[in-house]
């Protein structure tokens, strides 16, 4: 049943190879600077951990100076309490500390994005059910309900993992929802509802695609805010005290007086990586959700500005 | 035995507090294959509701009560369970909105290609071919099935979710306003290609609209729809020419004419409430030929003419004058 009705207006409107469609994380990269400061901070020091036993000079658990050693040439930001070299320390404990947050971020999205989808997909009870303990996690402060449990369940990597992750999923939950809401209302998924589309292929192949690069953004965030929570939680000794972390880093320093001793060494660069490595998450989250939204971006300051070319010197028919 | 057979259909919307809205109240129509029918109202009178209805895509704030038959079976008897498997497989739907009917994230002919692995009508590369054909079928090059909807133009997305309606070979195509939103040139287009494709295909074809001139230009059946009943029915020149019901008449009064040679009239008022029931013609506080009769009796929709039916106790009066 093929019934040509070319109109050549039309034709000539869709003719030619379709252009390529560039990923959204691509094109948020392309347009925003911060973007692409903050991923690459992300992919330094991912990749500084995944090298760091090839690349570490000293041993990470194994005496190698004095005492508080300053930093020296053999010693590029001295030693620790232990006489252990610091820099390999940092090293190390960024792999802990870094897969702690993203396993800890995994847990977040997942349940997050499931909690977000099913009460905006399916709504009545379901939703209700899910928003008020969404709303009873949300309103609990995060720290002490953490302390609460790490301490109650005992020190561990594991603990500390599920612990944050039950905390840091509620906005996101939140977030997705209202997004879900409004896309069940759209007309193409009554019209996917309408061919026979079950529920799981609506929210596969038309609801999560839409959601992707929401759950992105704050995926990226997640990240920042799971890193600061392992560190204050290691900080308050809740962390396993066999692995080093750049939280225990930091614990140990405080409680084994290396401020007493003047030893800035000991604290600084750990505070500066957990500084810088939140900073690059979150220029790169929020870079992520100006895209999204762009009324967060403020109309003068925008990224691209448009010029008003003279139109002198286009011939005399110019106007 | 006609194509689509729709009798006796009621739609209720729950409120909150017990309250109810009667949307639809005994609508009944019929279609033979190639048919192309029209079914106009103003805004809220029931026509996507009734359309919807007749798809079974109501939300489930909504009871409905009646038939719709196609080849004589009811395919709401069943609830959601029978009428899934003649949905779009007999009777498809173009959406109100093409801007709106397209996923934006995904590719035009992913889209049209979505509902016939459902069917069985086809598969993969083949589902893929046959979404080409069909884009090529509605005016647009094969090609385009690769693009995503932001790069079509509001045209060629209505032509796409004709095209998307069209997928499982339907008998049946219920258009809900597939010509709002679009300039009167594109609209012409749309019309064109609908009236080609239902004497082509043999679709029997639902036009539902506001627009009076489109119905007129393209249907040779309609329905006048007021406040959730079908006041007047009939072939379109006889509505045009002679019509019974004062509605169907001031309607085309209020229709500019092309040589300005009429005055156009409005017709004063608002549509009833409908959560609320009341007795006599719905029509009465608007119309301009009120009987005694109209405040205590409800019209009913009867035969005036051949193949022509009003509902209105003086429709025999309102065709003389």
């Amino acid at each position: 049943m093929t019934l040509p009705i070319q109109d050549p207006a039309l034709a000539a409107e869709g003719l030619g190879v379709p252009p390529r469609r560039h990923g959204f994380l691509r094109s948020v990269l392309r347009e925003r600077k911060a973007a692409v400061i903050g991923l690459a901070i992300i992919v330094f020091f991912i990749l500084l951990s995944v090298i760091a036993p090839y690349i570490s000079p000293y041993s990470a658990t194994a005496q190698t100076c004095a005492v508080y050693a300053p930093p020296s040439s053999r010693h590029w930001l001295g030693c620790d309490d232990g006489g252990i070299d610091m820099l390999s320390e940092l090293m190390q404990g960024g792999r802990i500390s870094l897969v702690v947050a993203f396993a800890a971020t995994f847990v977040a999205m997942v349940i997050g994005g499931g909690v977000g989808i099913l009460t905006g997909y399916f709504g009545r009870w379901i939703d209700t059910g899910l928003m008020r303990v969404t709303d009873y996690l949300l309103v609990i402060p995060d720290l002490v309900f953490a302390v609460v449990i790490a301490d109650l369940w005992g020190p561990s990597l594991f603990h500390v993992i599920i612990v944050i992750g039950i905390l840091e999923w509620t906005s996101t939950a939140r977030i997705i929802r209202a997004q879900v809401m409004s896309l069940k209302e759209r007309v193409y998924v009554k019209r996917a509802q309408a061919i026979g589309s079950g529920h799981a292929r609506i929210i596969t192949r038309h609801i999560l695609p839409q959601v992707g690069p929401l759950l992105m953004a704050n995926t990226v965030l997640t990240i920042a805010i799971a890193i600061y929570l392992e560190t204050a939680l290691a900080f308050l000794g809740l962390e396993d005290p066999t692995v080093t972390t750049w939280g225990t880093i930091l614990e140990h320093a405080f409680e084994r007086t290396a401020i007493s001793s003047g030893a800035w060494w000991a604290i600084v660069p750990a505070g500066f990586v957990i500084a810088i490595v939140i900073v690059g998450c979150f220029l790169l989250g929020q870079a992520i959700e100006d895209a999204l939204n762009p009324r967060l971006k403020v109309a003068h300051l925008s990224v691209r500005r448009w010029r008003i070319r003279p139109l002198a010197g286009r011939g005399p028919d110019a106007i | 035995m006609s194509l689509l057979e729709v009798s006796d259909l009621h739609v209720w919307f729950d409120l909150p507090q017990d309250q109810q809205v009667h949307a639809v109240q005994g609508v009944s129509f019929a279609l033979d294959p190639g048919e192309r029918f029209g079914l106009v109202g103003e805004s809220g009178c029931g026509k996507t509701t009734t359309i919807l209805a007749t798809m079974g895509l109501l939300p489930p704030t909504a009871s409905v009560s009646g038939e719709v038959r196609v080849d004589g079976q009811n395919i709401l008897a069943g609830g959601e369970d029978s009428a899934r498997g003649y949905r779009w497989k007999d009777i498809a739907m173009v959406f109100q909105g093409a801007m709106n009917a397209l996923n934006p994230v995904k590719k035009v002919g992913w889209q049209i290609a979505e509902p016939m692995a459902f069917h069985g009508i086809a598969k993969g590369a083949a589902a893929r071919r046959r979404a080409g054909e069909l884009l090529e079928m509605v005016g647009i090059p094969a090609a385009s099935a690769e693009r995503y909807p932001h790069e079509f133009s509001g045209g060629m997305r209505q032509r796409a979710s004709i095209a998307m309606a069209l997928a499982c070979q339907p008998r049946i195509l219920l258009a809900d306003e597939p010509t709002t939103a679009l300039d009167v040139m594109v609209q012409a287009q749309i019309l064109d290609l609908l009236t080609r494709l239902s004497s082509e295909l043999g679709l029997a074809l639902v036009l539902v609209t506001h627009d009076l001139p489109v119905v007129a230009q393209t249907c040779g059946r309609a329905a006048v729809m007021y406040a959730g009943e079908i006041v007047e029915c009939g072939p379109m020149e006889t509505l045009f020419h002679q019509p019974r019901h004062p509605y169907t008449r001031l309607l085309f009064a209020a229709t500019p004419d092309l040589y300005g040679a009429g005055e156009v009239v409005s017709i004063g008022g608002a549509p009833p409430r409908l959560d609320e029931p009341s007795a006599g013609c719905p029509f009465r506080p608007r119309c301009d030929v009120v009987l005694e009769r109209c405040a205590e009796e409800h019209p009913a929709l009867r035969l005036v003419g051949p193949g022509h039916e009003a509902a209105c106790h003086h429709a025999e009066r309102a065709g003389a004058s």
